[in-house]
């Protein structure tokens, strides 16, 4: 007889990697039932079932059938597959099912810390979370917004939330991108006791949707005892967002970045994206300036063609050249060229070198004004140099 | 038979198929000697004197050639997955009802599924080759009749030079033969490029047949086999699938991961001073494997490095060294694509050869050991360097060992691997099946870092400052059982029952295979 599954949860298939999923058919009696079909039950299938029968014992499961067909699914992604499929069988069920805090990870963050380069992942995809720290991007993005089909919003937030507890991040900024309020306000229970480090909120309008984030993580935090700082980076997407962008950067101390979506963007004021992108330029200098005149970083948007990576290079130039610090990645092999793109040039390391050895020597001498030649060079000169050659790997 | 531990320290039989076994002794501690094996002595009266060898077909062939219960038939795998001629064979032999045959394949393909009809009636005894795919699982499932052996591609010249293996039959697929039995790969509708592993056959074997869907007038140039060693020719309509013989274009993986290994493979070559001029480097066909030569490539020009040689496995990457002139040769052992096939027909620089040039155990040397730097794959490394290319950690036959035993024997060897697949780790405590002693493997290149075998000071000090990222095999093994839940646990197999056994390069048995429990 073929067994009625009444709730399931996660991904099957021949196509599917590094995932599993998960049935369940609660019974009267007769005990816990498991049938798991794994790629690796001779390497693993005693230890998928021992994780099963702690999972069944936590949330208080006594019987039922349950099946797991599983793709290599490392271990955080069966706990959260099977929190899922119980919830969805018993939504009242607040119980969280916590794996331990990789301690790799319990490394902080800083508000100007670099960020260069931001990596995508979309949130109910784990198979990709495993490596991506290995590409050094400046920042690990686990999305929980664009890329999460509606009916899959809740699985994603239980694999983000286990993905910030359990993978290494490779010392990568750890950020969440949330759904937008109010939906983004619920997933904040999801990521603040678990080490995030940035939050970016998606679709900016207004401060206040930037002052509801910082007071529910205020909330959070206190519940949760978290002491370390998290960081917000409003991600503007509308022709309204931009005429406040001062507004949204200026919202929180904790705003540590502004950033654009252009894809959003460019639908609202009813255009396309071109190549050289005339349609937004005004809207990414709003994003510098306004950014700049908050103190804090200016990121760029995205470079969606993963297979052109000279037409990134020339992309990520030319938001250097706007003022720009940072630009979004949605494929590992695009992090290196941003790196390199924002990386200073042969004459701008030369002519830091200079700015900052006459800086020095003045300092020694203890002369107020610093001069290199016949130029006077004041305080922002010397500190824009001394991030140059911080960025050029120099001291 | 009885099991005895050998030099590596794995039980394998004393015995296998009826035949008398030497353990592994260690890398370079066993020579076989003597004049163990010759090529049959023939008369050439006894040859048509036109020279036209050709006969109706492969059954007529087979009859001539006096085919019988529990001979040796072998093949040659340059057709790789395309091959449909070996089928036929086996359709043939199956309908002239004899049994008990011993397959000896170069290699074998997942198209060969066709044969486990004829390993289960009995008209194959067992297989002395490659076990891949779904041959694999049927082996290590404990259902071939005999016990599988498997050989390096230098091993298998080696065994038919010893007398290990008489080949009474040789069955050689040639895109292009004339009607005196000379033979090429180059030309015809059914191109492989070269058909080198059929040499030691063609040689030794007592009956030779040439089967090709290309028949020309005498002469056939090049002649990569020749016909004086060829007894008859058999023209059919077509040897196979040419889409699967070489691939129209080979590509690069797009997986980033993958081009990180490849990226911090052309790093490593450079950075520990190998990439020089004059050098030399061994290129496979995986994805990996490909998106190195263009990294390295990029190094070389960048740096203005031209190599004296490289070694293939060619694909249109390394042709485009070779027009480029980064490269002086390409020393080729099998083709990949149809740029390889092209290059090889035109360029007088790319150059065919033979198990017997390049891996020979018994050659007055071979060009392995001349090969600067050797990048390879494998299925599992363990802490001590040793490693498995023929199974998974599930303990079933998947693959065959192709040239990787012999290429270990290179000034540097490198294996890129990922460091686990799916929750499979690949860096482990102790590889499933010994194929590769960890003293002839110097590196290990992942994703998550380098290791390098601490017998290597010299390379260890050389990237000392590169800032590549050098971790311990250990600590990589770390890494990999944090994220996959553990160490896995080990395959249950039945310690009473063989399935096939690995040989080492000199014909010593190092590790054997188990029958898997289901």
């Amino acid at each position: 007889m073929k067994t009625n599954y009444k709730s399931s949860a996660g991904k099957r298939g021949d196509n599917v990697r590094s995932d599993c999923y998960i049935g369940i058919a609660p019974k009267k009696r007769g005990g816990i039932k498991l049938e798991v079909k794994s790629k690796v039950a001779s390497m693993y299938g005693d230890s998928i079932k021992q994780q099963l029968y702690d999972m069944c014992a936590f949330f208080e499961i006594k019987n039922s059938d349950i099946l797991l067909e599983d793709n290599g699914a490392p271990p955080f992604v069966i706990a959260a597959r099977f929190e899922q499929a119980v919830k969805r069988l018993f939504p009242e069920n607040q119980k969280e099912f916590l794996l331990p805090i990789n301690k790799k990870n319990l490394y902080k963050t800083t508000k100007d810390r670099l960020r260069r380069s931001r990596l995508y992942l979309p949130g109910n995809e784990p198979k990709f979370f495993l490596n991506a720290g290995l590409h050094k991007p400046d920042g690990i993005i686990l999305d929980l917004e664009d890329s999460v089909a509606h009916s899959e919003k809740e699985a994603a937030r239980l694999i983000v939330r286990n993905a910030l507890r359990s993978v290494d991040f490779y010392g990568s900024e750890r950020m969440v991108r949330i759904n937008q309020l109010p939906m983004g306000l619920e997933d904040l229970k999801f990521i603040v006791p678990n080490n995030v480090h940035v939050i970016l909120i998606p679709k900016c309008e207004s401060a206040r949707q930037v002052v509801d984030v910082e007071e529910e993580v205020g909330r959070l935090k206190e519940i949760h005892k978290i002491k370390n700082e998290i960081y917000f980076m409003p991600i503007i997407e509308s022709g309204l967002g931009i005429i406040k962008a001062y507004e949204i950067a200026a919202a929180s101390k904790n705003n540590c970045a502004l950033t654009i979506g252009l894809e959003d963007y460019t639908a609202d004021i009813g255009t396309q994206r071109t190549l050289d992108g005339r349609e937004s330029f005004f809207a990414r200098s709003m994003i510098v300036n306004a950014a700049k005149a908050a103190g804090i970083q200016a990121i760029d948007t995205v470079f969606s063609d993963v297979s052109d990576m000279e037409g990134l290079r020339q992309s990520v130039l030319e938001a250097k050249s706007l003022g720009f610090e940072g630009k979004g990645c949605i494929h590992p092999r695009q992090v290196q060229v941003v790196h390199e793109g924002f990386a200073p040039t042969k004459d701008e390391i030369d002519k830091a070198m200079k700015i900052v050895a006459a800086f020095r020597e003045a300092e020694k001498q203890g002369l107020g004004v610093v001069s290199l030649g016949s130029k006077m060079i004041d305080a922002p000169i010397v500190k824009r140099a001394k991030k140059t050659l911080f960025l050029s790997g120099l001291k | 038979m009885k099991l005895v531990k050998n030099a590596a320290g794995r039980l394998v039989p004393d015995e296998v198929n009826g035949q008398k076994q030497i353990p592994f002794k260690g890398v370079n501690k066993y020579k076989p000697t003597g004049n163990k094996a010759k090529p049959a002595i023939k008369s050439c009266i006894d040859f048509p004197p036109d020279g036209n060898k050709v006969v109706k077909n492969l059954k007529e062939a087979l009859k001539k050639a006096g085919i019988k219960d529990g001979m040796t038939v072998s093949t040659h795998h340059h057709l790789r997955n395309g091959d449909v001629l070996t089928n036929i064979l086996f359709d043939t032999i199956h309908a002239m009802g004899v049994k008990n045959i011993r397959w000896f394949p170069s290699a074998s393909f997942p198209v060969h599924e066709h044969l486990i009809k004829y390993l289960e009636d009995g008209t194959i005894h067992h297989i002395e080759g490659s076990m891949n795919g779904p041959l694999g699982k049927f082996t290590t499932q404990g259902k071939m009749k005999g016990v599988g052996v498997l050989r390096s591609h230098g091993g298998r010249y080696q065994a038919v030079q010893d007398g290990e293996v008489h080949i009474d039959i040789a069955v050689i697929a040639a895109p292009t033969a004339d009607t005196f039995g000379n033979a090429n790969g180059v030309n015809g509708k059914s191109a492989s490029g070269l058909i080198g592993f059929a040499l030691a056959d063609s040689e030794y074997a007592d009956k030779v047949i040439v089967v090709t869907d290309n028949l020309v007038p005498f002469p056939c140039v090049p002649w990569q086999i020749q016909g004086n060693n060829v007894d008859y020719i058999v023209e059919i309509d077509s040897l196979g699938d040419p889409a699967k013989i070489v691939s129209g274009t080979t590509e690069v993986t797009k997986s980033p991961d993958r081009l990180l290994i490849a990226e911090y493979v052309a790093r490593f070559i450079d950075e520990a001073g190998i990439m020089k001029n004059g050098f030399s480097f061994q290129a496979g066909s995986g994805g990996t494997n490909l998106a190195f030569v263009l990294y390295l490539k990029e190094r070389m020009k960048a740096k203005g490095v031209k190599a004296r040689f490289v070694r293939g496995g060619s694909t249109k990457y390394l042709v485009q060294m070779l027009e480029e002139g980064l490269t002086d040769y390409i020393l080729d052992g099998q083709t990949f694509d149809l740029e390889g096939v092209r290059s090889m027909r035109e360029n007088p620089s790319h150059v065919n050869t033979s198990p017997f040039t390049s891996y020979n155990f018994h050659g007055k040397g071979n060009f392995a050991s001349i090969v600067d730097v050797a990048v390879l794959g494998a299925t599992e490394v363990d802490i001590n360097f040793n490693a498995n290319v023929v199974s998974h950690s599930d303990g079933y036959l998947l693959h065959g060992i192709g040239g990787w035993q012999n290429c270990l024997y290179s000034k540097c060897t490198i294996l890129a691997v990922p460091s686990f697949r799916d929750r499979i780790p690949v860096i482990i405590d102790e590889v499933t099946t010994l194929c590769g002693p960890g003293e002839l493997i110097d590196v290990i290149i992942t994703e998550r870092g380098i290791a390098i075998n601490p017998k290597r000071k010299d390379l260890l000090s050389a990237v000392k400052n590169s800032g590549l990222p050098i971790k311990t095999i250990k600590q990589l093994r770390d890494e990999v059982y944090e994220i996959c839940g553990g160490a896995p646990a080990k395959p249950k197999v039945n310690k009473n029952k063989v399935v096939a056994v690995i040989k080492w390069v000199d014909g010593t048995v190092i590790d054997s295979v188990f029958q898997i429990k289901e």
